[in-house]
């Protein structure tokens, strides 16, 4: 099967999709994105994504992988002669992988999501507060991760780095309309030069929509489906 | 902490996910040691071993921890490599088979709903929990297991939760054979393996304990 055959159904400014880009972007594999309009879902993404309908879903010739965890694993199993691997090399450490992995899709979103969401300023604190302590369980997953090193998986990008980075220009989105600092250098320094360095690399780059794009998407979303005051 | 150099499961007697590692252990042929935790009076081994949920099952070898279930089966599959392999070697089939045991965690919140809810919840919750069912009998067809004839990490994922079963038809007035007789088909055809058998709770336990659960929690 040929490189050539390769298709990623997504939608710019989700995260699972996002992920899977900085991926590809990673293992330098060429393929053609198709953008999708998810609240008006094209036979494309039904047939290939029956059970769930979602982005992302990565075409592989005659081969469909849905969710984006699933579709990472994929990616670096079946390109694995290209290096360096995305995930890390012992049993052992793929499982501490796997299990932050778990805990920030648990979590993460949902929280960061609740702060813009949020129809009081009561709720918009716990949200905020909800997000640090989350935050602050990752700096802690990444001290131990990344030993010492630039990223969580080590000297190059891994997959907890693509997993979280994914959501960073989500999180500078909700800086900017919250007004509160989420990522923040007294609470979660390792997290902050780790942000710096992985907005920097070509992945980032590439894969991540601007925050003011992102801003201007979550603001709507307020507005037309969250009936959320903007002005919060 | 262990005094052997063996594994060390903390687990619990009725906890779906805990018999997934331990019918997985149990097709490696690999010792362990057993240690049933008090799920309402947590040991400081368990909250020490898993402080980030505090859950069972967490297997615990060579002074590491290992948590939540479906990582602790690819974990136990790569250390003890052997004959027996839970995954499979192509990408491809691993990816599939990832997404159906992820799927088999959706079937277990479903599961929750029902036997916690009532009326319209608890109906919403068993239209779900069919669907979802439909779904997975769909993918195993006519196959003797969701692979083939291989043993592997779908059947370990989905096999606890048919224990439940029993549960889900008496709370929510359904029979489960009759929407998906496939599905009843395998777990009995799974319940002849060594593993399944030592591993899966009675159905009529895991009743008394969801009744017991739901005086002491107020469910009703």
């Amino acid at each position: 099967m040929a490189e050539s055959d390769l298709k990623l159904l997504g939608m710019w400014a989700s995260p699972f999709v996002i992920r899977v880009r900085m991926m590809l972007e990673e293992k330098g594999l060429s393929y053609e994105y198709i953008e999708q309009d998810v609240f008006n879902k094209s036979e494309l993404l039904l047939k290939h994504n029956p059970i769930y309908q979602k982005v992302p879903v990565l075409i592989h010739g005659a081969r469909d992988i849905c969710e984006s965890l699933v579709i990472l694993e994929y990616i670096d199993e079946n390109w694995s002669w290209i290096g360096p691997p995305v995930l890390p090399a012992t049993p052992y450490k793929r499982a501490i992988a796997h299990f932050w992995a778990a805990y920030i899709e648990d979590k993460l979103m949902l929280s960061f999501v609740g702060i813009l969401r949020a129809p009081t300023e009561e709720v918009k604190a716990e949200k905020i507060a909800e997000t640090h302590t989350i935050l602050e369980m990752l700096e802690g997953a990444f001290k131990k991760c990344s030993m010492g090193k630039g990223f969580f998986g080590g000297d190059s990008i891994g997959y907890l780095d693509v997993i979280l980075g994914s959501y960073l220009t989500w999180i500078n989105a909700a800086e900017r309309i919250s007004g509160a600092k989420l990522l923040d250098e007294t609470k979660m320094p390792l997290l902050v030069e780790w942000e710096k360095r992985f907005l920097a690399a070509d992945c980032a780059k590439k894969s991540l929509p601007s925050v003011d794009q992102l801003e201007k998407h979550a603001r709507n979303l307020q507005v037309t489906r969250w009936k959320v005051d903007s002005a919060n | 902490m262990a005094t052997s150099n063996g594994p060390v499961l903390l687990s619990f007697w009725v906890s779906p996910v805990s018999q997934r590692v331990r019918i997985a252990l149990a097709e490696k042929g690999v010792k362990y040691e057993y240690k049933e935790e008090d799920l309402f009076n947590k040991s400081e081994l368990l909250l020490k071993s898993n402080p980030v949920h505090k859950k069972v099952p967490v297997l615990i070898h060579n002074g590491k921890m290992i948590c939540e279930s479906l990582v602790i089966m690819e974990y136990i599959d790569e250390v003890w490599p052997g004959k027996v392999k839970i995954l499979p070697s192509d990408p491809y089939q691993r990816a599939q088979a990832r997404f159906w045991a992820d799927f088999s965690n959706k079937v277990c919140e479903c599961g929750h709903r029902l036997w916690q809810k009532s009326g319209e919840e608890q109906e919403a919750a068993k239209k779900d929990m069919i669907e979802k069912l439909k779904l997975i009998e769909t993918e195993l067809g006519d196959k003797k297991y969701f692979s083939g004839d291989v043993f592997g990490f779908i059947d370990i994922a989905l096999v606890p939760f048919t224990s439940w079963f029993y549960t889900y038809e008496t709370c929510a007035n359904f029979s489960i054979e009759e929407v998906t007789p496939k599905i009843v088909a395998w777990a009995k055809r799974c319940l002849q393996r060594e593993s399944v058998a030592k591993s899966l709770s009675e159905p009529g336990k895991v009743y008394e304990f969801v009744c017991f659960l739901k005086k002491r929690f107020g469910f009703e």
